[in-house]
């Protein structure tokens, strides 16, 4: 199968301590892979390195075909290469509706009108509602951001990213900082994402993890020890030893 | 329109919905403006100045407010836009009032995506020095450019040409008056549009938020240079203006000082509300008149009393306390959106 992202050998180094060292993955279309590893592995700097928050020490990251490595994250993003962020990033004066509108208007190239008025556009209005109403937020989406429920929040992360219609969508941990009774509304809406989507999902929580993904990768300390079906995780020598020995001693946050 | 859900904001139900607010808004200025011509007929000079140094700060109120641009130069927008009105009024025979004006808003347009492109590479305390340092240098340069500037003793003698060939800038100011309060609803009217698109929503999500915004996928710098361009384009409507009613452009109109003042105008107002830029400025130009004209040399310490008394009970400024007090009187409203 052709690979739809492909990342070769990402390197990055803070100072003397190297964060993610030589990490390859490749994904085709449709893929679900978790993305495991202790605190402090490199997983989110992983995903900073792809979208091009951080640029790589070294490293190349193909899109669909073409290098992106050298484009910036607005580039990457137009192009369909779409995160979500651990700890949410919203506005909190806007409401979900005004995220998910706005992000609407950018993929159709009207974000920046001045001669506009945000909201008039009646299509986005009605994309967005649907997208909203799918994930749940039907009752909160015309709340200010900053009054509605952490586990809210990360819904509107999600509706966000699903909004800009992705190739590709990396989801740094969608549950984290959610009530657990609030889990499973986050896992149905990532169960009803888009077939030929390829996802990369970061967490920790095993069963989540196992219910998701048709393919799991294990990072420790900076480096990829496993990349594999999520049956064989466990047996791993390498994955026992550096990780699942201290499992359950392992936080669950951050 | 297939709108099978209930509306997402009042945007969304239709012009009349999404801007009814911003015109009863702007009908109160501009009944508010042609009382203050009638009760106040002695005093249309003030009046006219309140309203030329209003555009400076509503102006100043879309990068800071808006922007989240840290400045304490912004005079220079206004400054540039009055000598740009002035040089031509007094070089090229240039005099027609709208035309000056006109004149005046590009040079601050131009200016303001130089300011922008300057500061917008920083932000912080270093874009406040930044800021400062370019209003100097501007103040600078139009002091040593006196074959142009009339360097400190400044730009005069201009004489624009009646409104329409009809209302002269007389000795009364009344056509001067009028005329800024003409300028001042078109303005009002324009940012209301501005203030309400899909761009302006973007420059308060890039004030909040950069890298959010950048993982939306809009870049940042161009966002913001266009809001600085549009900003000093107003602010160089305020100074065509005041170079208009009183035909005299001087240094002081590209100060530090006016800089300064003007932020405090709209730190009293409200950052962020457009009415809220219009009320600070009216009041800190009100108490600096009436306390002037009682004891010349302590206006600033009353200033400095009333801006610490908003500080403490109205930390967004008036337009915020309003707010705040209509929300403990009335309750909660039920609208989401400012
Ligand atoms: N911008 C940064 N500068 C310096 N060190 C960083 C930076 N970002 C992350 N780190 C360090 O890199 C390591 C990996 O962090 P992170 O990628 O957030 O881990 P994870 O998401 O797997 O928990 C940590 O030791 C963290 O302190
Ligand atoms: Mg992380």
């Amino acid at each position: 199968m052709s690979a739809i992202f492909d990342v070769a050998g990402v390197t990055k180094s803070f100072g003397g301590l190297t964060v993610n060292r030589d990490v390859s993955m490749r994904f085709a279309a449709g893929d679900r892979v978790a993305l495991i590893g202790p605190n402090g592995a490199g997983k989110t700097t992983f995903v900073n390195l792809v979208t091009g928050q951080l640029v790589p020490d070294a490293g190349r990251i193909v899109l669909a075909g073409d290098d992106i490595t050298r484009l910036d994250t607005v580039a990457r993003v137009t192009r369909g290469l779409v995160r979500t962020f651990q700890v949410t990033r919203l506005f909190a004066d806007m409401t979900p509706a005004d995220h998910v509108v706005m992000t609407i208007l950018r993929r159709m190239g009207n974000a920046t009108r001045i001669l506009a008025r945000f909201g008039g556009d009646s299509a986005a209005n009605d994309e967005a509602y649907e997208i909203l109403d799918a994930l749940g937020l039907g009752d909160a989406m015309r709340r200010k951001v900053g009054e509605i429920a952490y586990g809210q929040q990360r819904l509107v992360e999600l509706a966000i990213a699903l909004a800009h219609r992705p190739k590709v969508l990396l989801l740094d941990e969608p549950a984290a900082g959610v009530a657990s009774s609030d889990v499973p509304r986050i896992e149905r809406a990532l169960e009803r994402l888009p077939p030929t989507l390829a996802v990369l999902m970061i967490d920790h929580d095993m069963d989540l993890v196992m219910r998701f993904a048709k393919r799991v990768a294990v990072l420790v300390a900076g480096e990829l020890v496993f990349d594999g079906a999520p049956a064989d995780v466990a047996r791993d020598a390498k994955v026992r030893e550096a990780y699942l020995g201290s499992y359950g001693h392992a936080s669950r946050d951050a | 329109m297939t709108m099978r859900h209930p509306p997402l904001s009042d945007a969304a139900l239709g012009i009349w919905p999404a801007y009814r607010r911003d015109v009863y808004g702007i009908l109160v200025v501009f009944a508010a403006s042609i009382a203050g011509y009638f009760m106040f007929p002695d005093s249309l000079a003030l009046l006219t100045r309140i309203v030329s140094i209003a555009l400076l700060v509503l102006s100043l109120d879309l990068v800071v407010g808006f922007c989240g641009v840290a400045t304490l130069g912004h005079a220079a927008l206004y400054g540039i836009g009055a000598y740009a009105a002035g040089i031509v009024c007094l070089r090229a025979g240039i005099t027609d009032p709208f035309l000056l004006v006109t004149i005046g808003a590009g040079a601050g347009a131009g200016a303001g995506l130089v300011m922008g492109a300057v500061l917008l590479r920083t932000h912080g305390l270093p874009q406040l020095v930044l800021s400062i340092a370019f209003v100097q240098l501007v103040q600078e340069g139009a002091n040593k450019a006196s074959a142009y500037t009339g360097g400190s003793d400044g730009l005069a003698g201009m004489m624009p040409a009646p409104i329409f060939g009809m209302f002269a800038f007389d000795l009364w100011g009344r056509s001067a008056y009028l005329f800024a309060i003409f300028l001042l609803v078109v303005v009002l009217a324009i940012l209301a549009v501005v203030a309400r698109s899909p761009f302006a929503m973007l420059c308060r999500g890039a004030k909040e938020d950069p890298v959010r915004v950048e993982a939306l996928g809009v870049s940042i710098r161009p966002v913001l240079l266009r809001m600085y361009a549009i900003s000093g384009a107003i602010a160089g409507v305020g100074g065509a203006l005041g170079m208009l009613a009183t035909q005299v452009v001087g240094l002081d109109g590209v100060s530090f000082e006016l800089s300064a003042n003007s932020l405090v105008m709209l730190a009293l107002g409200g950052v962020g509300s457009l009415y809220g830029a219009l009320g600070g400025t009216v009041a800190f130009m009100m108490v600096e008149h009436m306390v002037a004209a009682i004891n010349p040399f302590h206006w600033m310490t009353v200033i400095g009393g009333l801006m610490i008394g908003v500080v403490l009970v109205a930390p967004r400024g008036l337009a915020g306390g309003l707010d705040d007090l209509q929300r403990r009187m009335f309750g909660r409203n039920s609208e989401t959106r400012r």
